[in-house]
């Protein structure tokens, strides 16, 4: 641990006193020309770059309709300024999502409204000047893009685009994010965020059979390129590679095994996560979605199951059908795609699994709600099951459940902090800061209700919430996979 | 940035990750270990030595489940636990550990 300084916790996370630049000096590295040129754009500042900028602007405003409204409908009316986690963690006024968005809306007026063109010093209009292009690296690094700030705008302005829209342009003049840009090189050239080669992942979840074996006594297999399996699973590579998420992976096998379902991953798209959505490139999203259809298509599986990743959710559920779809040579009896917790809740209800919840019983958890899911995605066949479900699926399988304050679960869920291409170290500051509303939240049912445990479905909350947790003197081991808890309470060789 | 070893330099990202693993010695994992204020002890050369066994092999450093299993085969069950390797290896096993044996960072979200 470094010596950052996390806010101190309290049932009610205040609206701070103003601190102007705060988090001016915070950012992330940017990334290298090799790593800027594998995904093809250029290495360094381009010389004509607020040209190039201000063409990419008009072209992406042009594309989304969506996008110009977002620009041109904000009243300032402020109900956005407090609802964010990283303004209430770090005070600085420029993570309030109307000042962030502003950062590239005075630039869109200036060259794109009559107002703006004519009468800039009127209408908050600016010149895009080296110092503005600096302000978006530095402030569009500063937002998850979870959306949070969307659900109380009175005119349903995402944020998340005009975000995603200005790490586009930045990528577009050559002014990459390291973290991002260096990830999906590596999806594009070994499969997987990670960069976790065939041999490896083979010898990790042979590995994972061995442990499984031993401590049940349960031959439960974890495929690789199956050609002919039901289900091709497509899961985040941390869940081959951290702690907690793991164990999720294998709760996963578990359940697959003991419904009889034959499962297996592909070597090819051993990834779920599509990085691509927090650096707004349509292109890259589609190029890294399209491996996932051309695996599916080789291993001639019926159904694609989506495991624990928040974001890949949100990018499968709304856009693969526009992306790589038609999916029309999946099993139409199925949704295409079907969520992990779906599944095991399906199953569950059909008494398809049998399950002791005592096994949990040392356990009182709690559920931490996804940004992307829950703002994003649906579950089930009605209105809210991206809430509804996972619950659903916690309470089957352990008798202690507790929500925290509702103003921080379902819809309103606080980011964990390190969403939207922000999970990197060098933003550590960020992201310690920016965990304190949900911490706050989580330390509340601790106090109140002796919770042990936050479950979550997402890799990049699972992550964040082990690295920031002891920041806040709470336990890393409190946060776990939903589907550790599913997998612990499987009893196998009973329906073997 | 880069490290200074025996009067030579050695390039290292701004992270501290060694650029080329070639550069790596016993010497240069003692400085970057300094770096990150840690005294390095038998038990971290134990983790230290399996990292880059693993890479050498594999090409990615292995699975936190996998290097804790290998831990507590050759220490002893009580080692082979994530809690051991966080006392180690306080900023975690795999980023830490992978930076002092010389390897690249894991990436991803992890």
């Amino acid at each position: 641990m470094s010596d950052i300084v996390a806010p101190p916790l309290s049932d009610y996370v205040p609206t701070p006193n103003l601190k102007p630049d705060a988090m001016k000096a915070v950012r992330p590295f940017k990334a290298s020309p090799e790593h800027q040129a594998a995904l093809g754009f250029p290495g360094t500042l381009v010389e004509d770059w607020q040209k190039v900028a201000i063409k990419r602007l008009g072209e992406l405003v042009e594309g989304s309709r969506a996008l110009r409204v977002f620009l041109d409908s904000c009243v300032k009316c402020g109900a956005c300024t407090d609802k964010c986690h990283y303004f209430l963690g770090t005070a600085d006024p420029r993570n309030m999502p109307v000042a962030r968005q502003d950062l590239v809306r005075k630039v869109y007026r200036r060259y794109f409204t009559w107002a703006g063109r004519w009468f800039p010093w009127l209408v908050g209009a600016q010149d895009l000047t080296p110092d503005v292009l600096e302000s978006w690296y530095t402030y569009y690094h500063q937002c998850s893009q979870c959306r949070r700030c969307s659900v109380f705008c009175p005119f349903g302005i995402d944020t998340a685009e005009i975000s995603m829209a200005a790490r586009e342009i930045l990528d577009s003049v050559g002014v990459g994010q390291k973290y991002c840009n260096e990830i999906l090189g590596k999806v594009h050239k070994i499969g997987n965020n990670l960069g976790l080669p065939e041999p490896a992942l083979r010898n990790t979840l042979e590995g994972l059979e061995e442990d499984v074996k031993d401590q049940c006594g349960a031959d439960v297999r974890f495929p690789v390129d199956v050609v002919g399996a039901e289900v091709l699973l497509i899961t985040p590579s941390a869940d081959f590679f951290a702690e907690p998420h793991i164990d999720g992976l294998i709760g996963y096998a578990k359940v697959f095994h003991q419904a009889g379902i034959s499962w297996t991953v592909s070597s090819e798209a051993s990834e779920a996560a599509n990085f691509a959505m927090f650096i707004g490139s349509h292109e890259q999203m589609r190029k890294v979605a399209q491996r996932i259809r051309e695996a599916a298509i080789a291993l001639k599986v019926k159904r694609i199951v989506v495991g624990e990743c928040g974001h890949a959710w949100r990018v499968a559920y709304s856009f693969w059908s526009t992306l790589i779809g038609p999916l029309d040579f999946l099993d139409p009896r199925y949704p295409q795609p079907q969520h992990i917790c779906e599944v095991t809740k399906g199953l569950i209800a059909r008494g398809a699994l049998k399950l002791d919840p005592s096994a949990n019983d040392d356990k009182v958890v709690t559920f931490h709600d996804s940004c992307n899911v829950a703002r994003a995605t649906r579950m089930g066949d009605r209105p809210g099951g991206q809430f509804t479900v996972p619950r659903s699926v916690i309470r089957s399988v352990c008798a202690h459940f507790v929500d925290m304050d509702p103003n921080t679960i379902g819809d309103k869920t606080f980011c964990c902090g390190g969403g939207g291409g922000l999970l990197t170290d060098d933003l550590m500051e960020l992201r310690v800061k920016g965990a304190l509303p949900r911490l706050s939240a989580l330390n509340t049912v601790v106090q109140e209700h002796k919770v042990t445990h936050m479950a979550a479905i997402c890799a990049i909350c699972k992550t964040q919430f082990s690295k920031v947790l002891p920041y806040y003197g709470l336990p890393r081991e409190m946060v776990i996979s939903v589907h550790q808890l599913v997998g612990d309470a499987i009893v196998l060789g009973a329906k073997d | 940035m880069a490290y200074e070893v025996n009067g030579k330099a050695v390039t290292a990202d701004e992270e501290g990750y060694i650029v080329n693993l070639a550069d790596w010695s016993e010497p240069l994992a003692e400085i970057i270990a300094k770096s990150e204020s840690l005294d390095l002890t038998e038990n971290h050369w134990e983790v230290i030595r399996f990292l880059r066994e693993y890479y050498n092999e594999f090409q990615i450093a292995p699975a936190v489940r996998v290097l804790t299993k290998a831990i507590g085969k050759k220490l002893g069950a009580d080692k082979g636990n994530n809690k051991y390797l966080y006392d180690l290896f306080p900023y975690g096993p795999a980023k830490q550990a992978c930076k002092i044996a010389g390897l690249p960072k894991p990436t991803g979200c992890i």
